[in-house]
């Protein structure tokens, strides 16, 4: 297996001070609007921003919760793969709210599927808007593209998008692996 | 990726610990689901469930429809009192015709210890066992235990004494092994009649005296008298054993520190434990009910992810 850096610490945190401008930009001081990680990987993303908000902007108290999507998934029963729960963790309701969805890589868009339902068991959001790192463009299942996107990358079936966090994995980057 | 190390749930003697704690963790992430605006996740749409009840049930029986229901399962049921049973057909040709109509899981009751067994070598479709007999009940002792994990943190350590009829009970044998596998101590009280012979074989303690027992525990689980299963008189009278085996708040209050009041329900008020005991804030009673759900969800969502589909292909 080789892998190849696609985007190394400095360059994430450029994307993601841009990430956090854009969503400023549009949200201004995120009145209605709340932020949702998807679980269990883009949490991770959606607590970086969640920070940078809070302590480059000044804007304290922005709704943050976490979504597991595990119940949701289209593909219970049909691989290999046991699907195992993490924890959800909304403290409020979306109703009437802008919704962002935050996520680590885009691919085929069925995680993005799952969450969308998953989300109305939570109320009717006004507006709900996608926010990724990495997206696996031309490897689309479904009509899912996203509203703010850090990286476009091309990268064929058999090859891999990491994206390691330093709270997780030890180092910010993100990787390419090939088989 | 962890799963169950079994397809179907028999009884918790055929679990490992670690299928323990992978119910347990799945059943947070339900009760997390059961409590929000809307209750309800899509993961068993394409699974249909046939709750076979061939002895009554109340609380069994709405728990594990409603976990059923919240996990989008397609439900049927039966009972046998208004049913072929009656008219001398076998159980396996009648579970037989209602796994006909392309059932893929089937939750069962049965007065007979063993039911479950005998069905899963006769059948393909996935078994719960919601009871069998005076054998095990094993969806009952993990809610128990999920119950007690939910107050406490955790069960290794624990002590708790389970207090009446554990001849007749399939709760107590569940909860024996459940708890006895996650590491706690176990002690049971009653009537020398109403304690199995060798009980000690399982790792639990006999304590006759109950003031003794109250005294030594974190949790007392009171049984209930199953008269419906005593072919003749275990004790002289019902007063006699409300004397002896029976708590009431006067009894609590005399202990030295307050203990946590488990019952698996029904409740016969006024026998194995009063009313001001049942309803006060030492009782989890009703937890047990509410986190009788999420167990249930747990368990049919890790046993149906045991039926492979592979694109829609018949899978028994």
């Amino acid at each position: 297996m080789s892998q190849k850096l696609i985007l190394n610490t400095k360059e994430i945190d450029i994307i993601l001070q841009r990430l956090a401008c854009q969503l400023v930009e549009n949200h201004k001081n995120f009145e209605s609007s709340v932020l949702i990680g998807i679980q269990p990987r883009g949490s991770f993303l959606a607590d970086r921003l969640h920070k940078i908000l809070e302590d480059e902007y000044n804007l304290q108290n922005i709704p943050y919760g976490k979504l597991d999507i595990t119940f949701y998934r289209d593909d219970f029963r049909r691989g290999d793969k046991v699907l195992r729960a993490n924890e959800t963790d909304i403290d409020f309701i979306v109703e009437n709210k802008r919704v962002v969805l935050i996520d680590d890589v885009l691919y085929t868009g069925r995680s993005i599927r799952a969450a969308l339902t998953a989300l109305q068991s939570f109320g009717r959001p006004s507006r709900i808007e996608l926010l990724t790192l990495i997206d696996r463009r031309f490897s689309r299942d479904l009509p899912i593209q996203p509203d703010y996107n850090g990286r476009k990358v091309d990268a064929i079936n058999n090859e891999h998008v990491k994206v390691c966090w330093k709270e997780n994995d030890g180092e910010d980057a993100i990787y390419l692996l090939k088989n | 990726m962890k799963e169950l190390s079994v397809s179907n749930l028999l009884g918790i003697k055929y679990l490992k610990e670690e299928d323990l704690h992978l119910i347990f963790e799945t059943a947070d992430q339900f009760k997390e689901v059961i409590n929000r605006p809307i209750k309800k996740v899509p993961s068993l749409r394409d699974i249909t469930i046939a709750n076979l009840f061939f002895e009554n049930s109340t609380r069994t029986r709405l728990s594990f429809e409603l976990a059923e229901k919240r996990l989008s399962a397609d439900v049927i049921n039966f009972s046998a009192a208004s049913s072929s049973v009656n008219k001398g057909e076998t159980l396996v040709d009648t579970v037989n015709n209602i796994l006909a109509m392309k059932v893929d899981m089937v939750v069962m009751r049965h007065p007979n210890p063993g039911a479950g067994v005998f069905l899963s070598q006769h059948i393909g479709a996935s078994i719960i066992n919601a009871g069998d007999g005076a054998h095990e009940h094993p969806t009952q002792a993990l809610l128990d235990a999920f119950s007690i994990r939910e107050k406490y943190g955790q069960i290794a350590g624990k002590k708790i004494v389970i207090v009446g009829d554990i001849l007749h009970s399939r709760v107590a044998l569940s909860n024996i092994f459940t708890l006895k596998k996650l590491g706690a101590e176990v002690k049971v009280c009653g009537p020398n009649s109403l304690i199995p012979r060798h009980i000690e074989s399982l790792g639990v303690k006999v304590e006759p005296n109950l003031i003794k027992a109250l005294e030594w525990c974190d949790i007392a689980n009171m049984l209930r008298v199953q008269n419906e299963r005593m072919d003749y008189t275990y004790f002289p009278s019902t007063r006699e054993y409300v004397q002896q085996y029976g708590i009431n708040k006067s009894l609590l209050d005399t202990l030295s520190k307050p203990i946590t009041i488990m019952h698996p329900g029904p409740i016969n008020r006024g026998v194995e434990i009063t009313s001001d005991v049942a309803d006060s804030e030492h009782s989890i009673i009703l937890n047990q009910v509410e986190n009788g759900v999420a167990i249930r969800m747990a368990i049919i969502y890790l046993i149906a992810s045991k039926i492979k589909n592979h694109e829609g292909k018949p899978h028994h």
